[in-house]
């Protein structure tokens, strides 16, 4: 069983969702990214997104362009943002870690050595924002071959007769991006979320995760009654935005990632 | 032989180049968007009515010149100017504007954005989004609004708003960047005018093929007046569309020798420049897989020309598979070989260039000397020169001061 496999069947048998959290390799270094990585399981994140930077982050709203220049600025790179997780892996075994991020990175940095670096790093899965179905053999295929997981975004525009073509080849978990946007804009209604629930599950069993435009434990605690998991970026990032000190970053990040966690965790019970 | 013209193929890609690489949100709208241009194509009505906007009110066909003095100047090939500078807005941009606003009215959007370099292409789109009366809104970098302020004012004064990009170096890419983000938010209503034979497929073939009626035009004119094919052509390269316009209708004619030129900048050798094909390698970025400028990170690296409408990292896909097969000649001209190519445009033609077109008359300068008087080379004369007044205003007073 894939770590997000069990990870998602353990919150099962627990009756919640899981919290799933974005934050940017490198933001705002490289070392004060890692502490950020390294508490975040102890501040309760049950799935790890990890940001891979790019300068040309086309899907992402103000506050993930910001991360992605401060990450570029400290001069990241794909090659530092694998090493994060071999450190990250050096103390936790148990936490899905899932990189997202735009596909040329990843295509300048060689197909088979990222997919090989990756999965020997200790990365679960993937979601890369700009590779579609139609290029499954790209990244999808070579990917799953070498036991990566690819995480599919599905919209609000996926209709019924696309959303076969974009499952196929899903697997870890569906990412459900609730609101046509860039990410940390608005949030969709609840009748939307339930409705999309109800679309997608007739189409697929894998867990589905909600995200774009969550910010409070409290909308977080929505999302999770109807949801196997719940996303959040933006508002963690921000706090890094905000801060004044790396320790402010690191504080800031975990401290709401630690109310978000007891909202999500609250939701069922 | 396939015919060189056949591509793209079903997923869009020429050879290994183009696709379609975009967030999941605009996958359902870019196969409406191509199943609506294959219905267009070969409906006679929409060819009807194109053809009515392209001869009255954009002003086609335009002149094939032959360049008289130019050619005497250069004392060696028979040069001809296809004057996409005399449409309407100035330059073969609203060929495209032209057809791709039909086909959003067929589509029933009410609302037009588009990104823009120089702001030709804000201009033509801001033009037709006015005469259809559809609500209008443009990215532009802000390093651009402000060498391009003329045409801001223009698309203002069209109805236009303009939104300035403060991203990046706040130049063409950054415009794309936010016009997909904008895109991506308002799906329902919008249409994305890209400008240029680049982004997602349908665009690459859909932008070439309303661009290459300056191409067919140029050979039934040649035709007329010479009585053969062209033995070369000459376009400048910032996406490629004005080229693409021009060399499609030719690619299976051997015999025709096919040149594009890119913008060389301070130099290919000093990184500031925009040259993807010769200063770049493949990646992906806004929709389709080409040549870039990027680092060993594969991060892209800003372009730099002295003309805006040549300063993006990237290059259309079907100019890098042209690239990649040798059927077409990339080369590169640098800013200061474009000026002076300008210059002497004005003295020799009575013809204020576009700073874009410029780099194609550079190319045309060192090539046609060395070539027989009986050989007939066509550049494309995509844009007029109005809007480089302030950046070449400001280049001679450098260029004064320091001398």
């Amino acid at each position: 069983m894939s770590r997000l496999q069990s990870r998602f069947a353990a919150l099962k048998a627990e009756n919640r969702a899981a919290l799933v959290t974005f934050v940017t390799g490198g933001d705002p270094d490289y070392d004060t990214s890692l502490a950020i990585l390294k508490g975040l399981p102890a501040a309760g994140a049950d799935v790890i997104e990890l940001g891979m930077p790019f300068t040309d982050p086309m899907a992402d709203g103000p506050a993930i362009q910001l991360a992605n220049i401060r990450a570029l600025s400290g001069k990241m790179t794909l090659a530092k943002t694998l090493n994060m997780v071999r450190e990250f892996r050096q103390g936790n075994q148990d936490t899905p870690l899932v990189l997202m991020g735009y596909f040329n990175p990843i295509h300048h940095y060689g197909i088979a050595r990222f997919v090989e670096e990756a999965k020997t790093a200790g990365v679960d899965g993937l979601i890369v924002v700009d590779l579609p179905p139609e290029h499954n053999e790209d990244l999808c295929e070579p990917a799953q071959t070498a036991g990566l997981d690819f995480i599919r975004l599905t919209t609000p525009t996926t209709d019924d007769k696309r959303l076969p073509v974009v499952l196929n080849g899903s697997s870890g978990f569906v990412y459900y991006v609730s609101v046509a946007g860039v990410t940390g804009a608005n949030a969709a209604t609840m009748d939307h979320v339930e409705q999309a629930v109800t679309r997608l599950r007739r189409h697929t069993d894998l867990p589905l995760c909600i995200g774009f435009g969550i910010r409070t434990p409290a909308h977080a605690a929505d999302v999770a009654r109807r949801a196997e998991g719940v996303v959040v970026g933006s508002a963690l990032v921000d706090q890094i935005a905000n801060a004044t000190s790396p320790q402010q970053a690191v504080d800031g990040v975990l401290s709401l990632c630690a109310e978000l966690a007891e909202g999500v965790c609250n939701a069922r019970h | 032989m396939t015919s060189l013209c056949a591509g793209p193929n079903h997923k869009g890609l020429f050879g290994q180049f183009g696709g379609q690489y975009v967030a999941e949100t605009l996958m359902p709208l870019i196969h409406d968007l191509a199943a609506e241009y294959e219905k267009a194509k070969v409906d006679p009505e929409f060819a009807k009515e194109l053809a009515y906007f392209q001869r009255d009110y954009v002003g086609r066909p335009s002149p094939l010149y032959f360049a008289e003095r130019l050619t005497e100047y250069c004392g060696g090939a028979k040069i001809y100017l296809k004057r996409e500078e005399l449409n309407h807005t100035g330059a073969h941009k609203i060929n495209n504007c032209i057809g791709q606003i039909l086909l959003a009215r067929r589509m029933g959007k009410k609302r037009i954005i588009a990104e823009t370099g120089a702001g030709m292409h804000g201009v033509a789109t801001a033009t037709v989004a006015a005469r259809f009366g559809l609500e209008c809104v443009i990215y532009m970098g802000t390093t651009d609004i402000d060498r391009q302020q003329a045409n801001v004012f223009r698309m203002k004064l069209l109805g236009a708003t303009v939104i300035p990009v403060t991203a990046g170096t706040g130049t063409l890419k950054d415009a794309m960047n936010e016009a997909l983000r904008d895109w991506v938010t308002n799906v329902d209503s919008t249409f994305y005018l890209i400008g240029t034979v680049a982004g997602p497929h349908p665009y690459p073939a859909m932008v070439r093929d309303f661009q290459a009626v300056i191409g067919k035009e140029t050979r039934e004119q040649l035709h007329a007046q010479e009585g053969r094919l062209p033995d070369s052509l000459v376009a400048c390269i910032g996406g490629g569309s004005n080229a693409m316009g021009l060399f499609h209708p030719f690619l299976d004619d051997q015999s025709v020798q096919i040149i594009g030129v890119e913008a060389a900048g301070y130099g290919i050798e000093t990184g500031k420049h925009a040259a993807s094909l010769n200063g770049g390698v493949p990646g992906v970025l806004h929709g389709n897989r080409t040549f870039l400028l990027q680092d060993d990170d594969g991060q892209i690296i800003d372009a730099h020309s002295i003309s805006a409408g040549l300063d993006y990292p990237g290059i259309g896909p079907e100019h890098a598979w042209l690239h990649d097969i040798g059927r077409v000649e990339y080369t590169s001209v640098t800013d200061d070989e474009a000026l002076a190519a300008f210059h002497q445009c004005c003295r020799l033609e009575g013809i204020i260039p576009a700073l874009e077109s410029s780099h194609a008359l550079a190319e045309v300068f060192k090539r046609a000397p060395t070539l027989p008087k009986d050989h007939l080379m066509v550049v494309n004369l995509s844009g007029r020169g109005d809007k480089d007044m302030q950046t070449v205003m400001h280049h001679m007073q450098q260029t004064t001061e320091t001398h």
